[in-house]
């Protein structure tokens, strides 16, 4: 008796005991020193994390969602409020308005974590306070609150169904963000609220698709399975031979050739659209991620959507996913066991990495073998069953039964193997491990049955292991082959049918049943010897305990011993026990698997998740491409003359190609009136601020004068020029055919050609917009390099200068243009380009020069992908008899190349880059000496990575300007700035 | 996406537990707790687990499950990698994974979880800007902290994420600038029992560790990488640059990381550092059996073979064993039947040999199979596929970084069939 009331007073004190915390918690949330606050939270915070209730502290706390002392406080406290909220609405709502000054706070950090608080109070009151508060969210200034807000609406949506149409709205909005910090959010955000407005996505995919690389690497698993989706609903099937060629040869076959020859165009071949296509191209580098997330869920969209000579480039990854965490390979095992049935050849190069190692997991081991199982064929099937062998031998037993299974489907699929698998099996029987011997037996049946002509001698075998077997399904099953085959082997089935009866009671009830089965079948086929036996089974079956037993004995006396009343079915007793049985088919659990998307939790589960979104079949008819057309504003398209460097003929071919390039997108050029009168009133303006350009309007062809007239001319502007600010919010208009010059433009421009000659000429006055368009270099500089003396080079001197047009043989060159001269007294031959350092720089060489004669100079031209870096390019130049080592260095502005976009996208172009650039400080000011009323713009994009550069001169005192660079390329964009500062120093 | 998150310990407590959503009631871990009853051992309990209403996903991971609570289709692996970085975040914080470290230090790790997800939706998975929010804890803070009284929570707000390289934390600086890198192979291989190669590849990681100021700008190049058959990157690495020139150019995230792991081709010959003799026999009459395993070097390219351990799992029946080792010593566990020989260096005069009986248990029959031999070994100086950094050059900054690049091979999956 006394020790209950121990036990009471001991829980009263752990209850005491809890409640005395909470008062001191209280009370230390209570105070006025931080320090015990801070330590009070850390405590509650601990006690939400193990789960105990903390929630009669609410008032105490939500006291100190104000605090403005600590950060850290703060911190903790939110993290108490989101949790108790739900439970405490009316307390909460004292909090809110903490949340609401925050919302509008100028730090951009603290305005999202109060979004993102204020969004995770699930508290219906507030419904209209969270819609306004994501609303403003969504057009923030920082791409940072914007994805707040995305993830905001997922959380109003699951507190109020009812405002779905707002959201959406905001999903819309926040789908045309071009921030990889939104894309994957919004589009979480998309999937769950709207997922069937596809319409939302069409003006944003090719958006989606080309973001996709620099998008973080959660939000790339969500995009591409919407995009997989969005797929399969617009574009027609690439996988050609099943469909259109089938529906083709019918046609053909009910339709007059009148209809054939109307159907005609219909049965074109098949074009991938070129948005198909892309977003194939844009997640292939994906694979390559370090996310295995990310790898699976680009595999799944291969193997969805690409057409099939094309999805095994998934396969190397997927193996590779294999070497990853356990949980991993049973997911992508899973998976690649679902692809392997339909398509052998993609893993079969691979079999070895699905070899099952003892230490592996039980059901990793299970998955392999089924993937080996299914990757089996003639050919390799000899090196799989003796893989097949060490299985079976295997310590863990349900393995080894697995293993037997598959070795049984192998025989089945592959008929050259099956005897040998059988006889492999009969070998088993004689194993010690029971399970082993059962399994075999089961498979051995199966087996036989496909082929019962030919077997009797392993029935016999297994009749006579049949005292040995006590596994009651194989027992079962050995009975069962008895009987159905016991026409076979006349004499051993009524011996083993004898045994049964002696043990039929203590028998499971499934080797009853097929004991009463085998007895029936004896019965009709040898009634003779075995009538007696027969009954007494039956009258032992008639007393059983299980239903089903005396439920089959009444059953089969009344189907076979023939009396008065029912000698109708007896008739056909024979017909219906012994009727021919089809085969069992021996298939791989995964043959229906993919009705589900891969990778998705329903494939893995083989099950239909809740939320899971059917992948639609291919659409017989595309739905209209035009939609995903993204309505720019088409802009004056402003190609800029190429001032040819006079100081050395250009080949024709080299000149020939820049022309035809550029002339057919001239003629749009014109077209608008709008462009014409701009021309018209830049190139007055022009007129009007420098002669230099007029007159290089008035010739196409600039003579080496000319420029360096300019040159002198544009040393001057300084003091003496006010220029008109014109085309101040369209495109600017920098040149054309016949060079006219926006008088803005020109004039930095041609200010940066005289003081900046290496830099600046490469990129271009800006226009046009993505992709990003390479246009024609604005300027040339005439300067060449040594690159050889004449006097090193035993007589053969040689010049390099970049031309500055994009380079012929690769898009990521730099095209050099080098005149080789011969000083010397004889002919040089064979001079050609040897070896090269660094071994991996990558130089367009020019063909041989097979002879120079004396005094005789030509021209040639090379590649050289610099790789964005001023490094430079050593190799050697040889003649048939020297060789010298020469290195090329580009200056920074060789590198790029010009482009053109229009201000709104340089606009937008600058925002994005500036964002990554301010923070890492690659963003430059600096002030110099410039005039301009209007802020120029610069476009050009590096030769070999294609980073945008964009450069900025704005004016902004009467004295100074401001020069910005924005570029992702760094080390680019400080050398371009120092080479700038450099010049205009000069100037 | 995910829902909540619960931490159990191989006996089934729940320790700790976070919600992204509503609260999900624990009990939701019974389904799991019933199958991890099932299953044999931890490793075997089912990753992906079907209830009524909700389905787990879990991981084991450093003794612990890690478990997940899913109410609507997501990707599986989405979820399983996420878990696995909640993992590696928790060991790069504290320096290892277990229950006490967790439980120690409760609270940040649940700040820490709080700050990886939003409503469910990871956040901030790079160390690089969860340390900017929430400090890693060391001797000096922690002394500091409990004087001061104030916490490891950062005052600065984090500027990674806003970035576009999140990977990096702005402003880092050090007075020695140096970076590191580290490749390293793992052999898998199966033999059988004649020594002969069932299957053999290579699998490399190159880890590095820098530790540079500013915004260094790095470059990496091989001297063979046409080795590389299969690469995979830290999202740093220019991919692009990659696929033209096979150089991996990138702006490094600050501190320890997996720069790439590859894999060689399998097709090539692969160099297998040691064989293995071995003879494990037991009786006909059943009583027990004998053992006896000799290592040795084979292609090592003239270097040291040095950690060599075999790990054999014996059959249950097994009753004892009673072993002599030439070198090194062995143990015998007989609760899990593993028995572990430590050889350590690999002397050619020498060759180290285990030998000696095995009893069964009275009446047990013959084993079926004999068990296979585990191999863990390691090469210092020496990347077995013949892979080899040729260059590191840096942009951006002008100070003059210290560089090393160490190899090493090890046994990964090495297996001997017997």
């Amino acid at each position: 008796h006394e020790s209950i009331p121990g036990y009471i007073s001991e829980s009263c004190l752990v209850y005491k005991r809890a409640s005395a915390m909470n008062d001191d918690l209280k009370e230390m949330l209570e105070s006025n020193k931080e320090s015990l606050k801070l330590e009070a939270m850390k405590r509650v915070v601990g006690l939400i994390a193990k789960g105990k209730n903390a929630s009669e502290l609410f008032p105490a706390v939500v006291k100190n969602v104000a605090s403005k002392n600590i950060e850290v406080l703060k911190k903790l406290v939110y993290v108490y409020l989101v949790r108790y909220a739900e439970e405490q609405q009316d307390l909460a709502l004292l909090s809110i308005s903490t949340f609401q000054r925050a919302l509008k706070d100028p730090n951009q950090l603290i305005r999202a974590s109060a979004l993102r608080v204020l969004s995770s109070i699930r508290v219906p009151i507030i419904v209209p306070i969270m819609m306004l508060a994501i609303k403003e969210a969504a057009s923030d200034m920082s791409p940072y609150v914007r994805k707040t807000s995305a993830h905001a609406i997922q959380k109003l949506y699951s507190l109020d169904q009812d405002q779905k149409d707002l959201l959406i709205e905001v999903i819309e909005k926040l789908l045309k963000d071009k921030s990889t910090l939104v894309a994957g959010s919004v589009v979480m955000a998309f999937e769950e609220v709207c997922p069937d407005r596809i319409d939302l996505i069409h003006k944003n995919y090719r958006k989606l698709c080309n973001l996709l690389v620099d998008v973080e690497e959660w939000g790339q698993v969500v995009i591409i399975s919407m995009l997989t989706r969005y797929a399969r609903t617009q574009f027609t099937s690439p996988w050609k031979e099943d469909g259109v060629f089938d529906e083709h040869s019918e046609r053909a076959f009910y339709e007059s050739d009148e209809e054939k020859t109307r159907n005609e165009p219909e049965a074109k071949p098949y074009m991938m659209d070129p948005d198909h296509r892309l977003l194939l191209r844009n997640t292939k580098p994906l694979l390559q991620s370090r996310n295995t997330a990310v790898v699976m869920s680009v595999a799944q969209l291969y193997w969805h959507l690409a057409p099939k000579n094309e999805v095994s480039i998934v396969t190397k990854s997927l193996v590779r996913l294999l070497r990853s965490h356990r949980e991993v390979q049973y997911i992508v095992l899973q998976n690649i066991a679902s692809m392997s049935i339909q398509r052998k050849g993609m893993f079969e190069p691979y079999m070895k990495s699905f070899y099952v190692r003892s230490t592996d997991a039980t059901h990793i081991k299970s998955l392999k073998l089924e993937i080996l199982t299914s990757l089996a064929n003639e050919a390799n099937i000899s090196t799989v069953l003796r893989e097949f062998q060490t299985y079976v031998k295997s310590q863990d037993k349900e393995f080894a039964a697995g293993t037997i299974q598959a070795i049984g489907r192998c025989a089945t699929n592959i008929s050259e193997v099956t005897d040998t698998c059988l006889n492999g099996l009969v070998l088993l029987l004689s194993n010690r491990d029971e399970t082993v011997v059962a399994e075999s037996v089961v498979v051995i049946r199966k087996l036989l049955q496909t082929q019962p002509t030919q077997h009797s001698d392993i029935i016999k075998h297994m009749a006579k292991l049949f005292d040995n077997i006590t596994v009651p399904m194989a027992r079962a099953s050995i009975l069962w082959l008895m009987g159905e085959y016991c026409e076979r082997v006349p004499k051993i089935a009524p011996d083993v049918l004898r045994k049964m009866a002696k043990s039929f009671t203590s028998e499971e009830d499934i080797v009853k049943l097929q004991t009463v089965n085998l007895a029936a079948k004896l019965y009709l086929t040898n009634s003779k010897q075995t009538k007696l036996l027969t009954q007494y089974i039956l009258n032992l079956g008639k007393y059983d305990q299980n239903y089903d037993i005396r439920d089959r004995t009444r059953f089969i006396r009344q189907l076979i011993v023939p009396n008065d009343k029912n000698g109708a079915l007896s008739k056909y007793a024979h017909r219906i026990l012994l009727a021919p049985k089809p085969a069992p088919l021996l298939e791989s659990a995964y043959k229906d698997r993919d009705r589900y998307q891969l990778g998705t939790l329903s494939h893995t589960i083989n099950t239909k998740a809740s939320g899971y979104l059917e992948l639609s079949d291919w659409p017989a008819v595309a739905p209209d491409q035009s939609v995903r057309n993204v309505e720019v504003i088409e802009p004056v398209k402003i190609h800029h003359f190429i001032f040819p460097s006079t100081a050395h003929p250009t080949p024709a071919l080299h000149q020939g190609w820049s022309w035809s390039t550029l002339s057919p997108k001239l003629q749009i050029n014109f077209s608008g009136s709008d462009a014409e009168s701009r021309v018209e009133n830049s190139s007055q303006s022009s007129e009007e601020s420098d002669e230099s350009s007029s007159q290089s309007e008035k010739s196409s062809s600039e003579s080496e004068s000319d420029s360096e007239k300019k040159k002198r001319k544009t040393k001057t502007p300084l003091q003496k020029k006010t220029v008109k600010p014109t085309a101040k919010d369209g495109p600017y208009l920098s040149k054309c055919y016949q060079p006219t010059f926006c008088s803005s433009d020109l004039f930095i421009f041609s200010l940066i050609l005289s003081v900046c000659p290496p830099v600046y000429s490469a990129l271009s006055p800006l226009s046009l917009s993505f992709p990003l368009q390479v246009s024609g270099p604005a300027f040339v500089p005439e300067k060449s390099h040594d690159l050889l003396h004449r006097m090193t080079g035993k007589g053969l001197s040689a010049q390099y200068q970049f031309p500055r047009q994009p380079c012929l043989y690769q898009p990521t060159m730099v095209s050099v243009q080098i005149s080789l001269t011969n000083t010397s007294d004889h002919p040089l031959e064979q001079i050609h380009i040897g070896d090269r350092s660094p071994t991996g720089l990558n130089i367009h060489c020019f063909n041989t020069v097979e002879c120079l004669e004396p005094e005789a100079s030509v021209t040639v031209f090379m590649g050289i992908d610099f790789n964005d870096s001023t490094q430079a390019a050593n190799f050697q130049l040889c003649t048939k008899e020297d060789h010298f080592s020469v290195s090329i260095q580009p200056a920074v502005g060789d590198l790029f190349l010009p482009i053109t976009m229009t201000e709104l996208d340089f606009r937008k172009e600058q925002g994005e880059l500036s964002y990554s650039v301010n923070y890492k400080k690659y963003h430059n000011h600096y002030l110099t000496h410039l005039v301009s009323p209007v802020p120029c713009r610069f476009a050009g994009k590096t030769a070999s990575s294609g980073a945008v550069v964009l450069v900025t001169v704005e004016l902004r005192e009467s004295s100074t300007a401001l020069i910005t660079i924005n570029t992702e390329k760094s080390v680019m964009g400080s050398m371009l700035l120092r080479d700038l500062k450099q010049a205009l120093a000069q100037a | 996406m995910i829902h909540s998150l619960f931490l159990i310990n191989p006996s089934g407590d729940i320790f700790l537990e976070k919600h992204w959503k509503s609260v999900v009631s624990r009990s939701v871990c019974d389904y799991f707790l019933e199958a991890k009853e099932k299953a044999l051992e931890p490793e075997d309990v089912p990753p992906v687990i079907h209830t009524p209403r909700h389905y787990l996903i879990s991981i084991y991971r450093d003794k612990l499950f890690f478990l997940s609570v899913i109410q609507t289709e997501v990707p599986p692996l989405f979820v399983i990698e996420f878990l696995h970085r909640v993992a590696e975040m928790i060991q790069d914080y504290f320096g290892e994974c277990s229950e006490t470290v967790v439980k120690d230090n409760m609270v940040m790790v649940y700040e820490l979880l709080e700050e990886m997800l939003d409503n469910g939706f990871p956040l901030a998975t790079e160390s690089n800007v969860l340390k900017e929010m929430i400090r890693p804890p060391t001797i000096l803070r922690s002394v500091v902290n409990t004087l001061t009284g104030t916490s490891n929570i950062g005052d600065t707000l984090p500027t990674g994420q806003l970035s576009t390289i999140p990977w990096r934390r702005a402003g880092v600086k050090y007075t020695n600038n140096e970076a590191y890198f580290d490749v390293v192979e793992e052999i898998d291989a199966i033999l059988d029992q004649s020594g002969t190669t069932v299957f053999a590849e290579i699998q490399g990681v190159v880890g590095a560790c820098v530790k540079l100021s500013g915004m260094p700008d790095l470059t990496l190049s091989f001297m063979n990488p046409r080795l590389l058959d299969d690469v995979s990157f830290h999202p740093c690495v220019r991919y692009k640059r990659w696929e033209s020139e096979r150089v991996l150019s990138f702006i490094p995230p600050d501190g320890n990381f997996t720069l790439m792991t590859y894999h060689v081709n399998a097709q090539n010959l692969v160099a297998i550092p040691v064989y293995v003799k071995q003879s494990i026999s037991f009786f006909e009459s059943g009583s027990g059996g004998r053992l006896d395993v000799t290592v040795g070097p084979k292609q090592t390219m003239g270097k040291t073979v040095e950690g060599v351990m075999v790990t054999v799992h014996l059959p249950k029946t097994i009753l004892s064993v009673n072993l002599t080792a030439t070198q090194g010593s062995y143990t015998y566990d007989n609760g899990t039947k593993l028995l572990v020989w430590d050889i350590g260096k690999l002397n050619p005069q020498k060759l180290p040999n285990l030998r000696g009986s095995l009893s069964l248990q009275a009446g047990a029959p013959k084993p079926e199979e004999n068990p296979s031999l585990n191999i863990d070994l390691k090469i210092q100086q020496l990347a077995i596929s013949g892979l080899k950094v040729n260059r590191l050059d840096m942009f951006g900054e002008k100070y003059k970084p210290f560089k090393g690049v160490k190899y090493i091979t090890k046994a990964g999956k090495f297996q001997v069939r017997t």
